[in-house]
C-alpha cells in the first residue's frame, strides 16, 4: 500500500521522532484548512464529512457529520464550542496517543476544519492526564500553527477565527464519556450528563458543542483534501477510510497499524500482530478495548465494521484487540478489568456504583476460594441488572460486556475455583 | 392532556410532565430516592424503573427511569411488571450494601425514607458478604448531626444546598462507592437554609441536632397546625411536643407559602419555649408568687378603671383585640417603635389601596424580574430570599423550553442559567446574601436607594417624580433597571421596614405604580409574625402612650419589652410613671422585671391565634400541647372577665370590629369543626406509652386534657380519614412514614393541597394611590459624624429565637461597620473598638469594629435588635472615637 492508502499515518515513520510542521506541510498538511476556509461554506463541509460516512473512532461510531449537522446554526451570535476528545483511557487502546505523539497538526486541522464547519470560535483539547509527552507537542504545534496563520484571527485571511486551548485532565475514565468530560472542562465533578439534550445542542457552559474523538477529527483534513469517492474507495466492508487497530497480548508483535476499515480480525491478528507467542494459542479476544464482549477463536474472520463485530455479539468500540490466551485465567482478567470499572466508577447512580465494586468483590471471592456457586447467579444478575438504559451512562453497561461473555464462554473456569478444583 | 395506561389501567393525565410525579399523584407508591418535587429529576438513583411498552403488541416492554420520561399520550406502562419489581428489588440491595442496620438508634427511624423505600420495594434479605465502607463524621455546627455511614448518595443534599439555596460549603467529595458529602473541613455550615438538610436527605446522615437533645419518635410528638413566630412570612410549621417539652420544629407544607423548606431560624428557634427564662408563675413585684386567681382579680380589679394598653406585633390578633376590648380604642396603643408604626401604617395603606398585588412566596418565585429596594432579605426575611433565589432561575426555564428541554430536567435547565438568568437588582446599604444571585447591585444610604428607586420610577413612567442632581452612575443604574422591568411579565419590587425608611417604601410604590405589567407584584417584609395584622387593626402610638399615662396611671403590657421599641429613659421614665404596670409575657425582660403585676403567658406552641403575615394572610396557629398550670394565653388572661369568652368568639368579634380583618374567622376552622363527627387527633395513632407516661406519679391513666377552643384533641383518638390536608397535624400515609408523605396530600405533586392551602388572604389588589413625591436629598457625609443604620441579623435580631440557645450560639457578637475610609479617619482596624456617642444623648456605646467596604463612607452600621444595641435608633446621627483598653464585655 502507498501512503495514501495509509492517510492518518503518512507521515509517521520509524526513524522520525515526530512529524514537524515542515513534515506535515511537505504531505499536503493544511491544504485540506486552505480548502475548506477559501473554497467551502461550512455547511459544505458538513456536507462532505456527512457524505464520506466519517463514522466516530472513540467506540461508538455515531456518524461525524450527522453529529455536525445538528449543530444549530441559524444564530450567527450564537457561541459555539468543538472539543477533541483525547481522554483515551479505554484499557488496551492507545491509537489517540500515537496520533498525538507523532503527528500532532493531522489533529489540529482537523479541529480547525471541524470547527469552521459548525462556526465555533473556540475549541478544547481535552487530553488524558498521562499523555505528558503529547501534551509537550501539541503545545508546541499549536504555537507553531498560531505563527503560520493557521490558527487565531482571520484564518488565512478568512473571515474564521479560532484558538484551540488543550486542557489536560485530571484523570478519570469517566471524562472519555462525552458530556462527562464537558462537566470536568466546566471545572464541575464528571458526572455525565442528562439526555437529551445532548451536547450539540446544549454542551460545553451550555452552548451548542461537538465532542469529536481524536482519531475521528484526523480524518477530517483527508476527506476534504482528497474528496468523498477516495475516502470511501478506502474502506473494505461497509464502512469508509482507514482506522488504526492495535493489538496488545501474547502476540509475537504487539503493536498498531493502520488498515482499512472492514479489515477482519484475523488478517490484524495474524498478518500484522504475528499470532500467538511460542507456546501460548488463542483462547479468545475483547475486540475494542476493555469494555467489549469476548469474541473466541472461531469468529476471527469477523470484518472490523461496526455492524459487522455488533453481529457477531461485540462491539468494535475502539479497535484495539486485548488477546487472551490460554495460560491467562479469564477468571482474573475479568476482576482486573472489573477492579477497574469499579474504580472509575463516578458514583452517580446506584448500579454503576455499588454494583461494580459488588461485582468485583464477588469475582474477588471466587479467585480466593471464598466463592459460592450461587454467586454466578449474583454475577449474572448484576450484569442484567446494569444492562442497556438500566445505568445513567454507558460506564457500567460495558463493564459488564467482558464479565457476561466471560461467563458464558468461560463459566467452566468460574466452577473450577469454586469447586476446588483451582485456577484454570 | 394525554391518556396512559398503567397496568391496564386508562388515566389522564397531563403531557410532558415527568412520569414519576405522575404516578405519584395517582396515588401509585412508586419508590424514588434522588428524585425530590422541589428539585426535579436528575435519574441518579434509578429506583423509580418501571415498563415502558413500545405498542399494544409489545409484551416484554423496556426498563426505563419514571422521573426521567415524559409522559406522552397512548403511552402504555407497568409498575407492577416483575422485571420492574426486580429491578427496583435490587437496586435497593445495591444501596443498602453499605447502610448501616443502626435503625434503632437512628433519629431517622420511623420517619426514614429509605426505610420506606425498602419495606415498599421488598427488598429483606441480603447477599453481599463483605465489609461495609464507613466514613469519617464532620462537626457541622449546632444544627445539624452528620452520619454519613448511612448515606446512600442520592445526591440531594448538595443540590439542595448548593443549587436549590445558593450554599457553597456543602460538597461531594471523592467517586466511584466512595462518594462523600460534607464540608472541605469541619465546621458551621454557613448557609441559613441548612436545617432543610434533615428533611431532604431521605435516611439519617443529616439530622436534627437540636432534636437529638431531647428525641423522641415521630410517633410519639403531638403536633398541631402551626405558623413561624420568628418573622413575618408566616413559614407553616408543625411543632412536636412530649412530656410537655416541645421537642423540634419542622415545615408544614403551605403550596402559597413556605412550600417543602423553612430557614434556620424558624427550624432552630423554638428552644425559647424551653428557657428557664420563662415566667411560668403569677408574681406581684418584688418577685412574689401569687395564686392564679389572685393574680386574674388583680388584672380585673386594674382594668376596670382607666388603664393603657400595650399591643405586640409578636402576639395574636386575638391577643391584641382582648386588650383592646378591655382598656378600650382610646386607650389602646400599638406598642411598636414609632417610626415602625409608621411604616407599617404606610405599608397597610399600599397594599390595601395601592392597587397592586401583594405575591405569596410561590408568585414570588415565578417573578422574572426583581427589584429590590433597601433590604438584606437573607436577614429581615429569610424564607423570601430563597424564594427570590429560584426566581432567577425564570429565564433559565424559559431558554430550556425553547430548547424543548422539559422544566422538571434539573440538570439540564440548571445548564442554561450561565447565560440566562432573570434579572434580580439589590439596592441595599452594604452587601447581601444574595448579591451571588444578582445582575447588579447598587449601595446607598436609605435616601440614595430611595432616590434610585424614584429615578427608575420616573424612567418608567415619566409622570412619576424624577429626584434632582441624581448622579450618572446611578442615573445610568436606574435606567438599565428600568429596561429590564419593562420587559418583565411578571416583574417585582420587594421593600420592607428594616431600611426603616418612609422614602424606601414610597419609592417601591412609585416603582410598583410604574410598571407597565398586568402582573406586577409589590412585597414589603414586616419584622415581626404579626406586624402587618397589629397595623391593619391599628391603635395609637407608643409616644402617645408616654404622655397618657400621666392621667392613666395603670398600664398592661401585652407581650412586649419596651426597651426594644423605645430608648430606654423614656421607658423607664413610663414604667415609673405608671406606678401599676402589668405585664403578660412567656420570657423574662427588662421590661417584665419591672411589673408589678406580671402574668405567665403561653408561647405559640400552647395557645391558639391568628397571625396576618406580610402578604396579607390570616393563618391560625393552634395550641401543640396545654400550658402548665397556671401559664395561660395572654387572650385567656384578657379575655377573664368577659363572662369567659371562647377563643372563636374572640376572633369573630376582632373580626366584626375591624372590616379589614373581616375573613380571619375563615383562616382555619373553629372548635365546632369536625369530620364524621370526630375531632382531628394530635397524636398519632401509634402513640406510645400513654398509660405508662404519668406511671411513676399515679398508675391510672390521666384524663385526657379537653381542648374546648379547637377542632383538635389531645389524644390519639379521633377522625382518621378525609381531614382537610391543611389542617393534618402529622402528615403520613400507610407506608410513607417520612415527610415524603405529603404527595398524598397535595392536589399535584408540589401544587396546592388537596381542600385549599392553609390561611385566607386578606388583602386583594385594588385602587390606586397617587404618586408619591416626597423625594429625599441625596445622602452627604458630614465630617466626623456617622448615621447609623441597624442591620438585621438572621440569628441575631430577632427577640424570641435568640433565647434558643443553638441558635444564640450562630448570633454574631453585637458589631460597628465602618467604610475602610472612615476606619482609617479614626485609625481604627477590625477588632478595635469604637465609643459611639449619639447626638440624642445617652450613654456611650463601646462596640468591636469590623470593616465593611460595601457599606458608603458616612454610614454606621450596627447590629440590629441586640441588647447591646438597643439605645441606638435609625438614621440617629453619632459621633465616634477610638475605644483604648478593654472592651466591656
Amino acid at each position: 500500500m502507498d501512503k495514501m492508502d495509509k492517510p492518518l499515518t503518512q507521515n509517521i515513520e520509524p526513524d522520525r521522532l515526530f512529524a514537524t510542521l515542515a513534515d506535515y506541510e511537505r504531505t499536503g498538511g493544511y491544504q485540506g484548512l486552505r480548502k475548506a476556509v477559501k473554497e467551502l461554506q461550512p455547511k459544505e463541509v458538513q456536507q462532505w464529512v456527512k457524505d464520506a460516512e466519517l463514522r466516530g473512532r472513540g467506540g461508538s461510531g455515531f456518524p461525524a457529520g450527522l453529529k455536525w449537522s445538528l449543530v444549530p446554526m441559524d444564530d450567527a451570535r450564537q457561541v459555539r464550542y468543538l472539543i477533541a476528545n483525547g481522554d483515551e483511557m479505554e484499557p488496551g487502546t492507545f491509537k489517540d496517543r500515537f496520533l498525538l505523539e507523532k503527528d500532532p497538526h493531522q489533529l489540529i486541522e482537523g479541529m480547525i476544519i471541524a470547527a469552521y464547519a459548525i462556526q465555533a470560535r473556540t475549541a478544547y483539547i481535552f487530553l488524558r492526564a498521562e499523555y505528558h509527552l503529547a501534551a509537550r507537542r501539541l503545545e508546541q504545534a499549536l504555537q507553531e500553527a498560531r505563527a503560520k496563520d493557521y490558527l487565531g484571527e482571520r484564518i488565512l485571511n478568512s473571515d474564521f477565527s479560532l484558538d484551540i486551548h488543550l486542557h489536560t485532565s485530571a484523570g478519570r475514565y469517566i471524562c472519555g464519556e462525552e458530556t462527562a468530560l464537558i462537566n470536568a472542562l466546566e471545572g464541575k465533578r464528571a458526572h455525565p450528563r442528562t439526555k437529551p439534550p445532548f451536547a450539540v445542542v446544549s454542551g460545553l457552559w451550555g452552548r451548542p458543542t461537538v465532542v469529536n474523538n481524536i482519531e475521528t477529527l484526523c480524518n477530517v483534513p483527508h476527506i476534504i483534501r482528497y474528496g468523498v469517492e477516495w475516502y470511501k474507495g478506502l474502506g473494505r466492508g461497509a464502512d469508509h477510510g482507514t482506522k488504526l487497530f492495535g493489538a496488545s497480548g501474547r502476540v509475537k508483535r504487539p503493536g498498531l497499524w493502520e488498515l482499512p476499515m472492514g479489515t477482519p480480525i484475523r488478517e490484524i491478528f495474524e498478518e500484522q500482530a504475528g499470532g500467538m507467542q511460542a507456546g501460548f494459542s488463542l483462547r479468545g479476544l475483547l475486540p475494542g478495548g476493555a469494555s467489549t464482549e469476548f469474541l473466541l477463536p472461531e469468529q476471527l474472520d469477523v470484518p472490523m465494521d461496526y455492524e459487522a463485530v455488533a453481529k457477531a455479539g461485540s462491539r468494535m468500540g475502539t479497535g484495539g484487540l486485548i488477546i487472551l490466551d490460554d495460560k491467562t485465567c479469564p477468571v482474573k482478567m475479568v476482576l482486573n478489568l472489573e477492579l477497574f470499572f469499579a474504580q472509575e466508577s463516578c458514583g452517580w447512580c446506584t448500579p454503576c456504583r455499588d454494583g461494580l465494586p459488588w461485582a468485583a468483590a464477588l469475582l474477588q471471592d471466587i479467585v480466593e476460594g471464598r466463592g459460592r456457586l450461587e454467586d454466578l447467579e449474583t454475577l449474572s444478575g448484576l450484569t442484567r441488572m446494569m444492562g442497556l438504559g438500566h445505568t445513567f451512562c454507558a460506564l457500567a453497561l460495558g463493564a459488564m460486556e467482558p464479565l457476561q461473555s466471560a461467563l458464558k464462554f468461560f463459566r467452566a473456569d468460574f466452577e473450577r475455583y469454586i469447586t476446588g478444583a483451582g485456577e484454570g | 392532556m394525554a391518556t396512559i395506561e398503567i397496568d391496564g389501567v386508562q388515566y389522564q393525565v397531563e403531557a410532558g410532565e415527568s412520569l414519576l410525579p405522575v404516578c405519584l399523584a395517582l396515588g401509585f407508591d412508586l419508590t424514588y430516592f434522588c428524585w425530590h418535587p422541589a428539585l426535579g429529576s436528575v435519574g441518579a438513583c434509578r429506583q423509580c424503573a418501571v415498563i415502558h411498552y413500545h405498542d399494544p403488541e409489545d409484551q416484554k416492554g423496556r426498563l426505563v427511569m419514571a422521573c426521567m420520561t415524559p409522559v406522552a399520550d397512548g403511552m402504555r406502562l407497568s409498575i407492577e411488571a416483575e422485571q420492574a419489581r426486580e429491578f427496583r428489588r435490587d437496586n435497593i440491595e445495591l444501596l443498602m450494601i453499605n447502610h448501616p442496620h443502626d435503625c434503632p438508634v437512628c433519629e431517622e427511624g420511623g420517619e426514614c425514607h429509605l426505610q420506606d423505600m425498602t419495606l415498599m420495594s421488598g427488598h429483606t434479605t441480603r447477599r453481599y458478604r463483605g465489609r461495609k465502607r464507613t466514613h469519617k463524621n464532620q462537626y457541622l455546627g449546632p444544627f445539624i448531626n452528620h452520619e454519613m455511614n448511612r448515606c446512600i448518595a442520592c445526591y440531594r443534599c448538595v443540590r439542595f444546598y448548593g443549587d436549590y439555596a445558593g450554599g457553597k460549603d456543602l460538597q461531594v467529595f471523592g467517586m466511584h462507592n466512595n462518594v462523600y458529602f460534607g464540608r472541605f473541613e469541619d465546621g458551621v455550615l454557613e448557609n441559613e437554609f441548612s436545617g432543610n438538610l434533615v428533611e431532604v436527605c431521605p435516611t439519617g446522615v443529616f439530622t436534627d441536632r437540636t432534636f437529638s437533645a431531647h428525641y423522641a419518635r415521630k410517633w410519639d410528638l403531638q403536633t398541631a397546625p402551626s405558623v413561624c413566630a420568628h418573622c413575618g412570612l408566616g413559614c407553616n410549621t408543625a411543632p412536636g411536643e412530649r412530656y410537655g417539652e416541645l421537642r423540634r420544629v419542622i415545615n408544614r407544607y403551605n403550596g402559597e407559602v413556605n412550600g417543602y423548606f423553612l430557614c434556620d431560624r424558624g427550624r432552630f428557634g423554638y428552644g425559647f419555649v424551653n428557657s428557664p427564662d420563662r415566667i411560668l408563675k403569677p408574681r406581684m413585684h418584688d418577685r412574689m408568687d401569687i395564686t392564679p386567681e389572685a393574680a386574674q382579680q388583680q388584672l380585673c380589679d386594674w382594668l376596670a378603671d382607666r388603664a393603657i394598653g400595650i399591643g405586640s406585633p409578636r402576639a395574636s390578633l386575638e391577643a391584641n383585640f382582648a386588650l383592646r376590648s378591655r382598656v378600650g380604642e382610646e386607650n389602646f396603643f400599638l406598642g411598636l417603635g414609632d417610626n415602625e408604626q409608621s411604616l407599617l401604617e404606610a405599608i397597610v395603606e399600599i397594599l390595601r389601596h395601592g392597587g397592586i398585588r401583594s405575591p405569596s412566596l410561590r408568585e414570588v418565585e415565578q417573578a422574572d424580574a426583581v427589584l429590590i429596594l433597601g433590604e438584606d432579605v437573607t436577614h429581615s426575611a429569610p424564607r423570601l430570599a430563597l424564594s427570590l433565589r429560584q426566581s432567577v432561575r425564570n429565564a433559565a426555564f424559559e431558554r430550556a423550553r425553547s430548547l424543548n428541554i422539559a422544566p422538571w430536567l434539573d440538570k439540564p435547565v440548571r445548564e442554561q442559567q450561565i447565560d440566562h438568568r432573570s434579572p434580580l437588582f439589590i439596592a441595599s446599604v452594604c452587601a447581601t446574601r444574595l448579591d451571588d444571585a444578582a445582575a447588579d447591585t447598587y449601595r446607598g444610604s436609605p435616601e440614595d436607594i430611595a432616590r434610585l428607586g424614584f429615578a427608575i420610577a420616573h424612567d418608567l413612567d415619566p409622570g412619576a417624580p424624577e429626584p434632582a442632581g441624581l448622579n450618572d452612575d446611578a442615573r445610568a443604574l436606574a435606567v438599565a433597571i428600568a429596561d429590564c422591568l419593562r420587559q418583565a411579565r411578571r416583574p417585582l419590587v420587594v421593600a420592607g421596614t428594616a431600611s426603616a425608611s418612609h422614602a424606601v417604601i414610597e419609592a417601591a410604590y412609585n416603582v410598583a405604580k410604574a410598571l407597565p405589567a398586568k402582573d406586577r407584584q409589590l412585597t414589603f417584609t414586616v419584622p415581626e409574625c404579626n406586624s402587618l395584622g397589629l397595623a391593619m387593626m391599628g391603635g395609637r402610638r407608643l409616644r402617645q402612650a408616654f404622655e397618657a399615662v400621666r392621667d392613666a396611671g395603670r398600664v398592661i403590657i401585652l407581650e412586649n419589652d419596651l426597651y426594644r421599641r423605645a430608648p430606654a429613659w423614656e421607658v423607664d421614665a413610663f414604667l415609673q410613671a405608671a406606678g401599676r404596670v402589668a405585664v403578660i409575657d412567656c420570657l423574662s425582660s427588662k421590661t417584665a422585671e419591672k411589673a408589678a403585676l406580671l402574668l405567665p403567658a403561653a408561647t405559640f406552641a400552647e395557645t391558639d391565634g391568628t397571625l396576618v403575615n406580610n402578604e396579607g394572610r390570616a393563618q391560625r396557629y393552634f395550641q401543640v400541647y396545654p400550658a402548665p398550670e397556671p401559664v395561660r394565653g395572654s387572650w385567656q388572661w384578657l379575655s377573664a372577665g368577659m363572662d369567659n369568652l371562647s377563643f372563636d368568639a374572640l376572633t369573630a368579634a376582632c373580626a366584626e370590629a375591624f372590616p379589614a380583618l373581616t375573613a380571619i374567622t375563615q383562616a382555619a376552622p373553629g372548635a365546632g369543626f369536625t369530620v364524621d363527627g370526630m375531632k382531628i387527633p394530635r397524636q398519632p395513632r401509634r402513640y406510645s406509652g400513654r398509660t405508662a407516661m404519668e406511671a411513676h406519679i399515679n398508675i391510672s391513666e390521666p384524663q385526657r386534657p379537653v381542648d374546648p377552643e379547637t377542632p383538635f384533641t389531645f389524644s390519639m383518638e379521633g377522625a382518621a380519614a378525609d381531614v382537610p390536608a391543611a389542617l393534618e397535624p402529622i402528615i403520613w400515609a400507610p407506608g410513607w412514614n417520612s415527610n415524603q408523605a405529603v404527595n398524598k396530600f397535595q392536589d399535584g405533586i408540589g401544587g396546592h393541597l388537596r381542600g385549599g392551602d392553609y390561611g385566607i388572604r386578606l388583602i386583594e389588589a385594588s385602587g390606586a394611590l397617587d404618586w408619591f413625591n416626597a423625594i429625599p436629598d441625596a445622602f452627604k457625609p458630614v465630617k466626623s459624624q456617622w448615621r447609623i443604620i441597624l442591620l438585621p441579623h438572621i440569628f441575631g435580631s430577632e427577640e424570641l429565637s435568640l433565647r434558643s440557645p443553638p441558635l444564640a450560639e450562630r448570633s454574631p457578637s453585637p458589631l460597628a461597620m465602618l467604610n475602610p475610609s472612615d476606619a482609617s479617619a479614626l485609625a481604627v482596624q477590625a477588632g478595635d473598638s469604637v465609643e459611639i456617642s449619639c447626638f440624642s444623648g445617652g450613654p456611650i456605646v463601646v462596640l468591636p469594629v469590623s470593616i465593611e467596604p460595601s457599606l458608603p463612607a458616612g454610614l454606621l452600621g450596627i447590629t440590629a435588635g441586640r441588647q447591646e444595641t438597643q439605645r441606638f435608633r435609625q438614621s440617629e446621627p453619632a459621633t465616634l472615637k477610638k475605644a483604648l483598653g478593654e472592651v466591656p464585655s
